[in-house]
C-alpha cells in the first residue's frame, strides 16, 4: 500500500505559534498510515517473543523445567537470567527490577524467562509449558498488610512547619478522618511493544514505544554488557503513554534486545492486553488519615496528615511520586501549621509507577477530602471553605515545603467560574430538586487545581535539540521529547518555524532517536513543550544568528535590523527569500546545523528534606461538575462539566483544549469507575477491559464546556506558555466531590465517607451508611 | 491444516490459504500488510480493529479469517481515495482534532462511517450511544463527537 500522506488542504497560518494548528500526524492517523512499532514492515527472519510469568506473589523458585518450552514447534531460543551477558536489571533509579527472576519471585506476572519463536502464537503457547515449582512465602499484598508488617520500599519522609500538634489541641473545631483511593491502569490503546534489530559488531537498534528513549538505551546497553554507544533507541510515536511508558517499556525492550543479540535475528515483543495489565505498574493507590483543626469559617489552623502508598515490589519511581504527593497535599490552600508524613510501602504486587499527575492527584485528593469534610461538618458550602483557605497575600503564600507561591491565580479562577457556570443558582436548583426527589439525588462541586511544573528531581530539567537546515531551505527538526498524542511535535515545530519565519510545512518533524539527541529526560512531568520547545528555540536561534551575520555583512547593515517572516528575510530596502539566503549561506560555507540546549532556571530543592523550590511555576485550573446518583442502585451519571484552565498563553489552543478534555475524562475514570482488584493471593482480577472499565463515549455529558485562561506565564517559558499534560487531570476531583454532595443529600449529617473510585457499589454503601446513621 | 478462502479486500480480490485459527485482524495486518487496522485489546472490547464486513462494522479481532470467506471487507486504507483524498469522515476527524495518539482513530472512523449511514439522527446522544463500542484514552471524546457529526453531515450532503 502507498504510504504517501494525503496533503492538508488548509492554509498554514504565519506565525504558527498560538494558532490552532492541527496535529502534525492527523492526516496519517485518519488514513491509517501513521506507523506504530507493530506497523513497521517486519524484517526477514523476525522472531516473536513471549515471556514466562510467575504464578505466585512471593515465593522461592525451587526448580524451573523449560524442556517442553524448548522443544515446542517453532521455538528458536529460550533465555533465562543465566543468558544475560550484562546486568540482569532494568530498575530506573535503584537496581531492584530483575529482567528475569533468578531464585525469588515478588509478584504474580513477574518475568521468569523469554521464549522466541517464528510466530507469535507459538511463542505464547510455548511460554505456558514451563514447569515451575515454588516454595511459597508470606505475601504482603495490601497497604494494610504492609503497615502491619512494617514493609517499606523507601524510608518515610516528613515535611513539617509551625506547631501542628499544639495548634490541633487548641483549635475551636477538630476532626479526623480517612480516605482510600485506588490505583489506575494506563490503558494506552497501544500496548507495550519493542522490536530489536541487531547490527554489526554488537550494535543494536531498538524501535520502542517509550516516553524515555535515553533510559531504555542505557538499560538495554547495560543488559547487553556494552556501552551506551552501541544502542540506538527510536520512537516516532506512541499509541498513548500517560506515564505508563516512562520506565515500563525497558523490560520489554531489554528482552527483545537480548533475544536479538543471542540469535542474531530481529526480535519483536508485543504484549497481549491481559499480560500488559498484569505485568506493568500502575498509579499508586493511597490511604490517607488526617487530623485537622479549624475555625468557624472552616479555615484550617492545623493539619496532621498521613499519606500511605502501595509501591509494589520494587523502587521504580516511587520516591519521586510520593515526594510529589507531599508537594500537592496543600493544593491551593495555605497551611500554617502542618505535618505531612509519607509512607512508601513495599508489597508483593507489580511495581507501581508514573501515571499522569505522578502522585500529585493523590496528594490533592487528600486535602480536597479534608476541606470537603470540614464543610460538611460545619454545614457550609464547600466552596466557601475552599475560598477561606486559599493562598493569598504576603502572610499566606508559603507552601509547607518552603516555596513561595508568587503566581497565584486560583482565587480569580474560582470567582470567574462560579459566575460563568452559574454555580450558586444551580446549587439552589439542586437543593430544590433533591427535596422533591426521594430516589435520585443530585450534587455539584467546584474544585481548584494548583500543580507544580518541573521534575522534582531537579537534574532532569534539561533538554536538547538538533536542527538541520538543508541547502534547499527545508528544515529538519529533532529533539529529545517523544510524541504520544499530546501534540508535542506540532508545538515544537511551530516554535521553530517562527524563528526562521517560514511556513510550518517547511519544517520536517523526525522520530526521536538517541543517536541524534543524547542523554534526554523522559517526556513526562508535563514538561515536554517547556523543555524541548526552548531547546529547539535555542538551536534555531543559533542557526538564524549565523544566517543573520552572513546576510547583514553582505548588505552592510546591523544583524538586529533583519526580520524573518513569511518565508523572507528583510531589512529596509533589502529582501531575500529564506531559501535563497540558505543557499547563499551554504555556498559561503556557513554551518547550517546546530544543537540547542535548555536547563530550567531557578529550581533547587533538598531531596532529603524536600525544602526549597522544586517548581519553576504552577499551572492552575478549576472545574464544576454536576452529577445525579440513584440511591437504590448506587449508579451515578455525570450531567455537566464546566472548566476554566490555565495554559499561560497557549502555544496551540486546540491541542491544549484536547489535553484538558482528555485529562478530565481520564481523571473522572480514576475516581468513579476504574477499579483494580487484587485478590488475597496477589492476582489482579481486573486485567482486561471486560472487567476494568475506562470511560466510554456515553459516560460524558453533552454539557462539557472548556475555557482557557490565556494569560501569560509570569516566568520566561517558551512564548509564556504553561505546561498542560497533567494539571487538568485533577479537575476531575470535582466529579468525585459532586458525587459526595449527592450522597450527602440522601440523608444524615456530617462528612461523607466515600472511598475512590466511587463505583456504584461504594456509592450505594455510602448512601446506606448515611441513611442508617440518620435513622439512628 | 489450512483452508482456502477468497474474499474482496478494499475492492481487490484476495485468495489465500489460512490457518483456521487466523483472525481477520491478523489476515489484514500480517498477511496483507494493511496495518492501519490496529489491535488494541485483543478481546473485541476497544474497537481499534473495526473494519466493515459486507458493509457492517465488525471488530476484526473477533472474526475468523475463514468467516470472511466470500465477503467484501473494507478497511481504513480502502476509504482513502487513490489520489490520497480523504473520505469526509477522515477529513472531519482531522479538522476537528478528534484524535490525539491516533491509535484508536482508524477503528473510530470505520465505526463512525457505519453510524453515519444507519443512525436515525445526528443528535449528540445518538452519536455517543453509537460509539460506545470504540474506546479512546486520549481525547475525552468531545472532539470525536464533533468530528462524527460533521463527517456524517458531509457524507449526507456529499
Amino acid at each position: 500500500m502507498s504510504a504517501r500522506p494525503p496533503r492538508s488542504p488548509a492554509p498554514i497560518p504565519f506565525p504558527a505559534t498560538h494558532q490552532n494548528i492541527r496535529h502534525d500526524s492527523a492526516p496519517l492517523h485518519v488514513a491509517g498510515t501513521a506507523r506504530y512499532v507493530d506497523d513497521m514492515p517486519e524484517p526477514p527472519g523476525l522472531l516473536h517473543v513471549a515471556l514466562g510469568q510467575s504464578a505466585k506473589a512471593h515465593a522461592r523458585i525451587l526448580s524451573m523445567d523449560l524442556s517442553a518450552v524448548r522443544t515446542y514447534p517453532g521455538v528458536v531460543a529460550v533465555l533465562t537470567a543465566a543468558d544475560i551477558p550484562g546486568m540482569n536489571d532494568v530498575g530506573p533509579v535503584v537496581a531492584d527490577d530483575p529482567i528475569f527472576a533468578e531464585s525469588l519471585v515478588e509478584y504474580v506476572g513477574q518475568s521468569l524467562f523469554a521464549v522466541a519463536a517464528t510466530t507469535r502464537i507459538a511463542a505464547r503457547a510455548a511460554a505456558r509449558l514451563a514447569k515451575v515449582t515454588y516454595e511459597e512465602l508470606p505475601a504482603i499484598i495490601s497497604i494494610a498488610d504492609a503497615r502491619a508488617t512494617d514493609s517499606h520500599i523507601l524510608p518515610p519522609k516528613r515535611v513539617e512547619r509551625g506547631d501542628p500538634l499544639g495548634t490541633l489541641s487548641t483549635s475551636p473545631h477538630r476532626l479526623s478522618g480517612n480516605l482510600a483511593m485506588g490505583g489506575q491502569d494506563h490503558f494506552y490503546l497501544e500496548g507495550q511493544i519493542s522490536m530489536a534489530i541487531p547490527g554489526e559488531d554488537g550494535d543494536m537498534h531498538v524501535l520502542c514505544s517509550t516516553q524515555h528513549p535515553s533510559e531504555v538505551q542505557h538499560l538495554v546497553a547495560r543488559a547487553l554488557g556494552r556501552p551506551d554507544n552501541h544502542v540506538v533507541v527510536e520512537v516516532r510515536r506512541m499509541g498513548g503513554g500517560f506515564g505508563g511508558k516512562e520506565t515500563q517499556a525497558s523490560l520489554f525492550a531489554a528482552v527483545a534486545a537480548l533475544v536479538a543479540d543471542r540469535t542474531g535475528r530481529p526480535a519483536k515483543l508485543r504484549l497481549d492486553r491481559d499480560d500488559d495489565m498484569v505485568m506493568t505498574g500502575k498509579r499508586h493507590d493511597f490511604e490517607v488519615a488526617y487530623d485537622v483543626g479549624f475555625d468557624d469559617q472552616g479555615r484550617i489552623l492545623a493539619l496532621d496528615i498521613i499519606l500511605e502508598s502501595r509501591c509494589g515490589m520494587s523502587t521504580d519511581l516511587s520516591g519521586a511520586i510520593n515526594d510529589r504527593a507531599i508537594f500537592h497535599a496543600d493544593n491551593c490552600y495555605y497551611l500554617a501549621n502542618v505535618r505531612i508524613t509519607s509512607y512508601r510501602y513495599k508489597t508483593h504486587t507489580v511495581s507501581n509507577t508514573a501515571f499522569r499527575g505522578f502522585g500529585g492527584p493523590q496528594g490533592m485528593l487528600a486535602i480536597e477530602g479534608v476541606v470537603d469534610d470540614i464543610a460538611h461538618h460545619l454545614g457550609l458550602d464547600p466552596l466557601s471553605v475552599r475560598r477561606a483557605n486559599l493562598y493569598g497575600g504576603p502572610d499566606r503564600n508559603l507552601t509547607p515545603y518552603g516555596m513561595k507561591v508568587e503566581d497565584f491565580i486560583a482565587d480569580g479562577l474560582l470567582d470567574r467560574l462560579e459566575s460563568t457556570s452559574s454555580y450558586q443558582a444551580r446549587r439552589t436548583a439542586i437543593a430544590a430538586f433533591n427535596a422533591a426527589s426521594p430516589v435520585l439525588k443530585r450534587g455539584i462541586a467546584l474544585t481548584p487545581v494548583k500543580f507544580g511544573i518541573s521534575f522534582t528531581t531537579s537534574f532532569l530539567n534539561q533538554a536538547g535539540a538538533l536542527i538541520q537546515v538543508y541547502s534547499d531551505g527545508s528544515v529538519l527538526l529533532n529533539h529529545g521529547g517523544t510524541e504520544m498524542g499530546q501534540g508535542l511535535y506540532t508545538k515544537v515545530a511551530q516554535v521553530v518555524a517562527d524563528v526562521f519565519g517560514i511556513g510550518l510545512d517547511r519544517v520536517r518533524i523526525t522520530a526521536t532517536r538517541t543517536d541524534k539527541v543524547p542523554n534526554t529526560s523522559a517526556t513526562a512531568a508535563s514538561a515536554g513543550a517547556d523543555l524541548n520547545g526552548m531547546a529547539s528555540f535555542n538551536a534555531a536561534r543559533t542557526i538564524r544568528d549565523r544566517l543573520s551575520a552572513f546576510i547583514a555583512a553582505r548588505w552592510g547593515i546591523e544583524p538586529s535590523a533583519l526580520r524573518f517572516a513569511n518565508g523572507k528575510v528583510m531589512a529596509s530596502d533589502n529582501i531575500i527569500s529564506f531559501d535563497d539566503l540558505v543557499r547563499q549561506a551554504y555556498l559561503a560555507r556557513v554551518s547550517l546545523s546546530a544543537t540547542g540546549f535548555y536547563a530550567t532556571p531557578k529550581i533547587d530543592v533538598d531531596k532529603e528534606t524536600l525544602i526549597g523550590r522544586p517548581f519553576y511555576y504552577f499551572a492552575y485550573g478549576a472545574a464544576v461538575s454536576e452529577v445525579v446518583i440513584d440511591t437504590l442502585t448506587g449508579e451515578t451519571k455525570l450531567l455537566a462539566v464546566d472548566i476554566l484552565h490555565d495554559c499561560g498563553t497557549s502555544l496551540n489552543p486546540v491541542l491544549d483544549r484536547g489535553q484538558v478534555e482528555g485529562a478530565y475524562v481520564q481523571g473522572m475514570g480514576w475516581l468513579t469507575m476504574e477499579e483494580l482488584v487484587f485478590d488475597a493471593a496477589g492476582r489482579l482480577r481486573t486485567h482486561a477491559p471486560s472487567t476494568y472499565k475506562i470511560p466510554g463515549c456515553g459516560d460524558i455529558p453533552d454539557h462539557f464546556k472548556v475555557d482557557l485562561v490565556n494569560q501569560p506565564n509570569q516566568e520566561e517559558t517558551i512564548h509564556r506558555s504553561k505546561a498542560v499534560g497533567e494539571p487538568p487531570f485533577m479537575l476531575a476531583i470535582s466529579a468525585y466531590h459532586a458525587i459526595k454532595a449527592a450522597v450527602a443529600a440522601s440523608g444524615g449529617n456530617g462528612p461523607v465517607k466515600l472511598d475512590a473510585p466511587a463505583t456504584p457499589e461504594r456509592v450505594l454503601m455510602a448512601v446506606r451508611a448515611r441513611q442508617a446513621g440518620a435513622g439512628a | 491444516m489450512s483452508v482456502a478462502i477468497t474474499l474482496t479486500v478494499n475492492g481487490a480480490p484476495v485468495s489465500l490459504e489460512v490457518d483456521p485459527r487466523l483472525l481477520l485482524s491478523q489476515l489484514l495486518r500480517d498477511e496483507l500488510g494493511l496495518t492501519g487496522t490496529h489491535v488494541g485489546c485483543d478481546t473485541s472490547q476497544c474497537g481499534a480493529c473495526t473494519v466493515h464486513l459486507d458493509g457492517l462494522s465488525v471488530k476484526s479481532c473477533a472474526v475468523l479469517a475463514v468467516q470472511a470467506d466470500g465477503a467484501d471487507v473494507l478497511t481504513i486504507e480502502g476509504i482513502t481515495g487513490p489520489d490520497g483524498a480523504l473520505h469526509p469522515m477522515q477529513a472531519a476527524f482531522r479538522e476537528h482534532h478528534g484524535l490525539q495518539c491516533g491509535f484508536c482513530t482508524p477503528g473510530m472512523v470505520m465505526g463512525a462511517i457505519e453510524l453515519a449511514r444507519t443512525a436515525r439522527d445526528l443528535e449528540e446522544a445518538t452519536i455517543r450511544e453509537g460509539l460506545e463500542g470504540n474506546l479512546c484514552r486520549c481525547t475525552g471524546y468531545q472532539n470525536i463527537v464533533k468530528a462524527v457529526r460533521a463527517g456524517a453531515q458531509a457524507m449526507r450532503e456529499g
